[in-house]
């Protein structure tokens, strides 16, 4: 079976040019997975772990120094130039930004965004799009007015959605989400994963959800890897890596996250 | 016990567009020195503009009334000079985005040492030394090379550090820390947290700590306050927090986190988005998203009542759900 | 109990070292009416601009002439009116094609990166060594004075100074995720760049266009004034000017100041407006 997301050695080095950092930078240092068709892979690291990198990657924001990606069973390692090859990967996989407000168009309705989509990538007549527009704001909630609103007079958790839902308009196959519900209040968080979840069982998208945050992962992922300056410290089924943490550095992350009966750690320096 | 902070009916309304904006409705709230508050809740809460009442850093079109004292001293009524004084060595803030409230082209150093070299003419050696015992006892390691670094050298974390140490430079007797831990990584919040804990503790400093994560406020403070729409909805102990909940919000708002622990099927996610105040009129903010919900919750706004040990403002406090939020989890 | 407002003490609209808008409205007014007046003035006015009244030389302001004359009899509110026309147009030429082509070259610069960048920036740089002035008064010496040399020569020269500006604007609304965003999507960079990216710089722009003119406007009254412009007998606010000021000593001076007080009229009601939509640009993308 075809994996849908498959990285072998994926290494990515930037070269620094500051006053002090001359050289390079190893942002991921060989990573390797699989991901399934309709499966949902969670990325898990902090800052400087590599994990938002690895997401631009298989986007194609980005491409590796050494290493294999391949989306869908096609390799996308060499950068992509022609209009036409990006569009068909557009087709394959997208992403959904941690931002909802700068990864809008401030000028643009939703439905103009929707539409200019639609319009790329099929040849839709004008009520086809109309009923299209229509299926993806239900798929992502949005009522009828909030899809005609610019984004500045949706709140955060409709422009996400709204982000979501261009992101569905192209029919990708895989679904990359970097940090896209972090920016959220707790409550509208909770609705944009439940919404999540309901696309991917009605279209078998693919998901691979890129967070720092455990419990957002153990909702969503069913599998996990966990990043640590750049390497794959851990990795398994999510269940198993966040019952039984293996590796030092899973096992502090869990215990750094507030729940009930949570203390802050004891300060070590003297007081 | 003698309160360190006394706010009492606090209204706070923001003129826009030529509209007086109601933004706080009522609020009452004190703090004992060395006790620490957590403030809970999501946009439009009031929770920042609590804040900065207490500072009294309020925009030109804000306006704030009611009673906010410290130590005895009306805050809303100082002069300029007692305000100065009042900001300078009684009360500080720390704030979400360190970067945003230190200057980039001035040394670490320069900044710690700079007010106290102003304001109580130290001698330049004397003020570095100060600094440099300040940042050690934050936890910031090789602290005299670090004085001549500057901001963007140090990671948010660090620099979240040295805010903190800036505030144990003056005689701060009360530390508002705005969602203080909300840009770091979650290991690097357990260490500041930690931090702010021990600090508290050892100096008596009185601590108001802003959230939106209620396990977060409920493990650092000793109360806990849950703010929606610019009123107190629910304010009790909170060791008691989990068990003795009551107020349908605090409860959802708890229900909607994704635990580490488990999985569940469909989160249980409240329906619509938060309000600010301004957008309700006089009834309970929270009734049109709320499964308890009956028609007199519609009709005015419901007071702040003693239900099972804490503070809830809600009609039918005593009919919401009685098993404890912990044991809805398991 | 106590009370305390914060209130401001009186209300001027915009905060402080923000342009009023009440301000703004009334430089677009004044601009307006001085469009309005060069195409309909010369029409309805009783003088012409070269009818000459030899009995009333060097005239100061009456009713017969409400500027008075200049030293050949000539009425210099016809004048004004006919000149107004170029005088206000010119620099609009300048505005539009300097514009139009530092946006194109910016735009390009701040997409394409890379070596393109590199190499737009060091012409760019190198450019803006040259003074406008000096450009035109050479390229004038080469195709003789007129109105096309001077305005072409100018609209060069302001090339530069757009395309810096609207680069490093470009190149931060290029770096939002929004960008990104299209490009996934798989729009073509010149569809994101003309769709997406040059209108959301468009207020930032027309702030920019409106300067633009206001220096355009004072450079071309410059070369107007060193006689390179328009000759006589045609009449422009620059070359009144000039010919206006030996005037000044003689007592007369009311050609120049009606020439120059145009001028300045002019170009305070652009920069004042120009300020404005700088600072709703500014507003609108903070």
């Amino acid at each position: 079976m075809i994996a849908a997301v498959r990285t072998k050695d994926v290494r990515k080095v930037f070269t620094v040019r500051g006053q002090r950092d001359q050289g390079e930078h190893v942002a991921v240092e060989s990573v390797s997975f699989d991901l399934e068709a309709g499966r949902c892979l969670g990325i898990v690291g902090e800052s400087g772990s590599g994990k938002t990198t690895l997401a631009r990657m298989i986007v194609g924001l980005e491409t590796p120094t050494s290493g294999t990606i391949s989306v869908c069973g096609i390799d996308r390692t060499s950068k992509v130039r022609s209009a036409g090859a990006r569009r068909a990967w557009a087709r394959r996989v997208q992403l959904v930004f941690q931002d909802p407000y700068t990864s809008l168009d401030r000028r643009q309705s939703g439905i103009d965004c929707l539409a200019e989509t639609l319009r790329l990538h099929f040849d839709l007549s004008e009520a086809q799009q109309k009923v299209r527009i229509r299926e993806l704001a239900d798929q992502v909630g949005l009522t009828e007015k909030q899809v005609t609103s610019r984004p500045a007079q949706l709140s955060g958790g409709q422009r996400q959605r709204l982000a979501i839902a261009r992101a569905l308009a192209v029919e990708p196959e895989v679904l990359v989400l970097d940090e896209s519900v972090s920016a959220l209040d707790v409550s509208v968080q909770a609705q944009v994963l439940n919404c999540l979840a309901d696309i991917q069982a009605s279209l078998g998208v693919t998901y691979l959800f890129v967070s720092h945050d455990l419990g957002v992962i153990r909702q969503m992922a069913d599998d996990v890897i966990v990043m640590l300056h750049g390497s794959v410290v851990e990795a398994g089924p999510t269940a198993a890596v966040l019952d039984s943490p293996a590796h030092e550095y899973t096992q502090r992350l869990k215990s750094s996250v507030p729940g009930p009966g949570w203390r802050p750690p004891i300060s070590k320096e003297s007081v | 016990m003698n309160s360190l902070l006394e706010i009492e009916g606090l209204n706070v309304t923001a003129l826009v567009d030529g509209e007086q904006r109601p933004l706080i409705d009522q609020l009452s709230l004190s703090i004992a020195a060395g006790e620490a508050v957590g403030l809970v809740g999501e946009s439009g809460s009031g929770k920042s503009m609590t804040a900065r009442s207490i500072m009294r850093l309020l925009a030109k079109n804000v306006s704030a009334t009611g009673s906010i004292h410290f130590d005895g001293r009306s805050v809303l009524d100082m002069n300029p000079k007692e305000l100065r004084e009042y900001r300078r060595s009684d009360v500080a803030m720390i704030f979400q985005d360190p970067r945003a409230a230190i200057n980039p082209v001035r040394t670490v150093g320069d900044f710690l040492t700079e007010g106290l070299r102003k304001n109580t003419g130290m001698s330049k050696d004397e003020a570095t030394t100060r600094a440099v015992d300040a940042m050690t006892t934050v936890g910031i390691h090789r602290a005299r090379e670090r004085m001549g670094q500057y901001p963007h050298e140090f990671s948010g974390g660090m620099l979240q550090r040295v805010m903190i140490c800036s505030t144990l430079l003056t005689q701060t007797r009360l530390l508002l820390a705005d969602e203080p831990t909300t840009a770091l990584d979650v290991t690097t919040q357990a260490e500041v947290v930690g931090l702010l804990d021990a600090l508290r503790r050892d100096r008596g400093l009185g601590l108001l700590f802003i959230t939106h994560d209620l396990d977060l406020g409920a493990a650092l403070c000793d109360r806990v306050c849950v703010m929606y729409a610019g009123r107190i909805v629910e304010c009790r102990t909170a060791h008691d927090f989990y068990t003795h909940s009551r107020h349908p919000y605090s409860k959802a708002l708890f229900d909607a986190r994704p635990s580490v622990d488990q999985r569940v099927h469909r989160l249980p996610a409240i329906p619509g988005s938060p309000i600010a105040l301004y957008d309700v009129g006089a009834a309970c903010a929270f009734e049109p998203r709320c499964p308890f919900s009956v028609d007199a919750c519609a009709n005015a706004v419901p007071g702040l009542r003693n239900v099972n040990g804490g503070d809830v403002r809600c009609i039918r406090a005593e009919d919401t759900d009685t098993t404890d939020l912990v044991e809805e989890r398991a | 109990m106590t009370t305390l407002v914060t209130g401001p003490r009186f209300r001027l609209r915009g905060r402080p070292g923000r342009t009023p808008k009440s301000a703004a409205w009334w430089a677009g007014g004044v601009l307006v009416m001085l469009a309005l007046v060069a195409i309909i003035g010369p029409m309805i006015y009783s003088y012409g601009p070269n009818d000459t009244d030899l009995l009333a030389t060097g005239a100061g302001p009456s009713w017969a002439h409400p500027f008075g004359t200049d030293d050949v009899g000539r009425d210099l509110l016809a004048r004004i009116l006919s000149g107004a026309r170029i005088s206000l147009i010119s620099p609009l030429l300048v505005m539009l094609i300097a514009s139009t082509l530092g946006t194109v070259i910016a735009v390009s610069a701040a997409w394409l990166g890379g070596r393109f960048d590199s190499f737009v920036g060091v012409v760019v740089d190198i450019s803006l060594a040259f003074p406008s002035v000096l450009l035109a008064v050479l390229v004038v010496a080469f195709a003789g004075p007129g109105l096309v040399a001077p305005v072409a020569a100018m609209a060069i020269a302001y090339v530069p100074y757009s395309a810096r500006i609207i680069r490093s604007r470009a190149i931060a609304e290029r770096s939002l995720p929004y960008i990104e965003a299209l490009h996934i999507q798989g729009f073509r960079g010149m569809s994101i760049c003309v769709h997406h990216l040059i209108p959301n710089i468009m207020g930032m722009l027309a702030a920019l266009s409106t300067l633009t003119y206001g220096y355009a406007m004072v450079d071309l009254a410059a070369i107007s004034f060193l006689g390179l412009g328009v000759q006589p007998p045609q009449a422009d606010w620059g070359s009144m000017v000039s010919e206006g000021k030996s005037g000044i000593l003689a007592g007369s001076p009311h050609e120049a100041l009606a020439a120059g007080g145009c001028i300045v009229i002019a170009v305070i009601a652009v920069n004042i407006l120009g300020e404005a939509l700088a600072d709703r640009a500014a507003g609108r993308n903070t």
